[in-house]
């Protein structure tokens, strides 16, 4: 008699009757859903716009313009008293090579059949870089044998002449440009099409220097990149072992006390402090104070080390934690000590992500610019590629990101594709880098 | 000596292990354990029952100094294992552990080979001369944990690939490798299935030979199988000790029999 106060059952009604509220739930999660995917397909189209982006400026820096001459490299001009001592081949500077330059230039370009409105060799020097004479001085210098001899020389082409070959530099361009006629631009088709102008892969782009305001297709990455590579050095040597036995004392020996907890709220705190506060600490503390020198690698690294400190802390803090409990248990109960518990169990398990943080933290020094552009490791740093240990850590070096960020100041649009270029190298670095946390991870990680 | 009446159970010096007087256990301000005393024989399986949180655990891992890992415990009280003071200052906790192992209550090898979860009490504690001694150890703790023939052709293969009854054997034999006089074990079987469970019991039964051991458990069927003195814990009083046939059929204290009975726990 009681069943008639009770509510009808729920199941009472068929399962094929789908009522309002469960109606409204099914539709928030549709919804849900939607933004879901609005949202990754929203990330996707940025992330594709940009890489097609830096593809399709920065791929022209992978490409360069050579002029082929064969130049006769004349004995009376190179080597006066003929004993071929390299001393006195020296003491020829790039102005003796002009002369070579411009007559091979000229019997090249009447031996092609090309008809020009350029008058002089002279005029038509202005197609070469004007690193083509020290291109030769450089050959002859490391071959003396070769005087005498004509040899087939591939001479960078100069910018503009790259940039037209490239589509950058317009005819209508050049009306107002000093350095270029349009004169030039058709001899540049001729030779062209005649095959003694060619396009080329660019490896000095990759393995050189940087090279001054009106030269950039002489400019490189590739001495900046062993900046870069002797800060990693640095910040690798510094920031892991000593983060790394931070975190351990914090995570695992410290008392935990109002001490440890200021301790760790401020090391979160650094990690959040804007890059370019470490640059000026970096300038007061190892230049002003110490003294260390202007612009060196090992500046760099120990500024970018004080940055990148935080982020293997909390990192390699976190892994640690993620260890179970009862690892450490299982140690203690046979009677390892502490330490023993830490170093023969916890830490092992802990790699991987120690490992993983360790590389992000050194993929985000690796592009930060901010920092090294108050130690002075930005500008034209015209230094040739370290000759040594030594030489790498302190002489005058840029790094990567502050070598790319140089050259988009830069007024030449030639620069500005090769910031372009230069990015896409920096990006191949960072995606290497996380591809190699990734594999660590993998390879270390151990399941349960 | 199973039919001795509970009340005598001031047993006589030789045989007693432990020996704990007035322990407190604090949490910060939670006070887990008050005013325990109780002494434990050697060569006897001692159960340890009684509700969650009721303290059993806690008092357990006092017993090695498990506890010191923990800032805010603080332990008072005097406990003595064969006359000697384990909270003296100069007792050093490690050398305890190694006298006083203990096997926890989910299996936790070593992600390492069986060979080298074993080896490692051993080897740090430099029990072994040579490599060969070092086998001949392994071997016999594997066998004392009743493990041997299921992994002595695969001692290489890492110990978290063994089931979960396989894993705390080899805990169990890990414990027994590093030549304790006391085993402490805390709801060893809890994870494991009613196979697993019965061979860890017949295992423990076997270890009673040449150890004390000491047992925590949910299980007052577990209690009652493998151990011959049993400690009733409530709310951090140890409320009743002693033969564990006389708890079970004749509980002196009404909690004990309403917790053995069911009606509280």
């Amino acid at each position: 008699m009681t069943d008639a106060s009770l509510p009808e059952p729920r199941h009472a009604r068929s399962l094929k009757d789908v009522d309002a509220r469960t109606n409204r739930r099914n539709r928030a999660e549709a919804r849900f859903r939607a933004y879901g995917i609005a949202a990754v397909s929203i990330g996707l189209v940025f992330l594709v716009v940009l890489l097609g982006a830096i593809l399709i400026n920065g791929v022209g820096a992978f490409q360069q313009t050579f002029v082929n001459v064969p130049v006769y490299l004349d004995p009376a001009k190179l080597d006066k008293n003929g004993e071929r001592n390299i001393e006195d081949i020296k003491k020829v500077s790039t102005f003796g090579y002009n002369p070579l330059v411009e007559n091979a230039l000229l019997e090249t370009v009447q031996a092609s059949g090309a008809d020009t409105e350029l008058d002089s060799a002279a005029e038509m020097k202005k197609l070469l870089s004007a690193s083509a004479a020290a291109q030769i001085r450089d050959t002859v210098i490391a071959n003396p044998e070769l005087i005498g001899q004509t040899v087939e020389f591939r001479l960078l082409a100069a910018s503009r002449v790259d940039g037209y070959l490239k589509g950058r530099v317009k005819r209508e361009d050049v009306t107002r440009d000093k350095n270029i006629d349009v004169a030039h631009l058709d001899l540049t088709d001729k030779l062209h099409d005649a095959g003694v102008i060619t396009k080329g892969f660019n490896l000095a782009f990759i393995t050189g220097a940087d090279a001054s305001e009106s030269r950039p297709e002489q400019a490189g990455l590739g001495v900046s990149m062993l900046g870069s590579f002797f800060m990693m050095l640095v910040v690798l040597g510094l920031s892991l072992p000593i983060g790394v036995a931070a975190s351990i004392y914090l995570e695992e020996f410290a008392p935990q006390n109002r001490f440890t907890d200021l301790i760790e709220v401020n090391i979160s705190n650094l990690a959040a402090v804007p890059s370019i506060v470490f640059g000026i600490l970096g300038l007061a503390a190892f230049i002003q104070f110490a003294h260390l020198p202007q612009s060196a690698p090992l500046v760099g690294g120990l500024t970018l080390t004080l940055m990148t400190l935080p982020t293997i802390v909390i990192s390699t803090r976190a892994s640690l934690k993620s260890v179970p409990p009862s690892i450490r248990d299982a140690a203690l109960g046979v009677g390892a000590s502490k330490m023993q518990a830490v170093f023969h169990h916890v830490l092992p398990m802990a790699m991987p992500g120690i490992l993983t943080g360790t590389i992000i933290g050194l993929a985000q020094a690796l592009g930060e610019t901010a920092p090294l552009l108050l130690i002075g490791m930005v500008g034209y740093i015209a230094t040739n590629a370290p000759d040594g240990l030594a030489s790498g850590f302190l002489d005058p070096n840029s790094a990567m990101p502050a070598q790319i960020f140089e050259w988009a100041k830069r007024a030449d649009p030639a620069y500005y594709e090769r910031a372009w270029g230069g990015i896409i190298i920096l990006l191949v670095f960072l995606m290497t880098m996380n591809i190699i946390a990734i594999i660590l991870r993998r390879r270390f990680e151990r399941r349960w | 000596m199973y039919d001795a009446p509970t009340l005598e159970r001031d047993v006589t010096e030789a045989k007693t292990k432990f020996s704990a007087r007035n322990v407190q256990v604090w949490y910060g301000d939670t006070h887990a354990i008050k005013d325990v005393n109780v002494e434990i024989e050697d060569n006897t399986v001692t159960a340890f029952i009684g509700p969650s949180g009721c303290g059993k655990s806690t008092f357990l891992r006092c017993l090695n100094r498990m506890n010191d890992t923990i800032d805010v415990c603080r332990v008072e009280g005097d406990i003595r294992l064969d006359g000697e003071d384990i909270y003296d200052k100069k007792v050093d906790p490690v050398q305890l552990r190694a006298k006083v192992g203990m096997v926890f209550q989910k299996p936790n090898p070593f992600p390492k080979s069986i060979y080298d979860n074993i080896a490692y009490g051993p080897r740090i504690h430099g029990l072994a001369r040579s490599k060969a001694e070092l086998d001949e150890i392994v071997e016999n703790a594997l066998r004392r944990g009743a493990i041997w023939d299921e992994v002595k052709d695969r001692l290489d293969a890492p110990g978290t690939g063994l089931s979960g009854g396989q894993q705390q054997r080899l805990c169990i034999a890990r414990a027994v490798a590093t030549q304790p006089e006391v085993l402490l074990m805390d709801e060893p079987c809890s994870a494991l299935d009613p196979i697993a469970t019965a061979q860890v019991e017949e295992l423990i039964d076997e270890l009673r030979a040449n150890f004390s051991v000491i047992i925590v458990t949910h299980s007052m069927q577990q209690a009652a199988r493998v151990s011959q003195k049993t400690a009733f814990f409530h709310l951090g009083e140890l409320v009743e000790f002693g033969e564990t046939g006389h708890i079970f059929t004749n509980p002196e204290d009404e909690r004990t029999e309403s917790y053995i009975t069911g009606r509280i726990g």
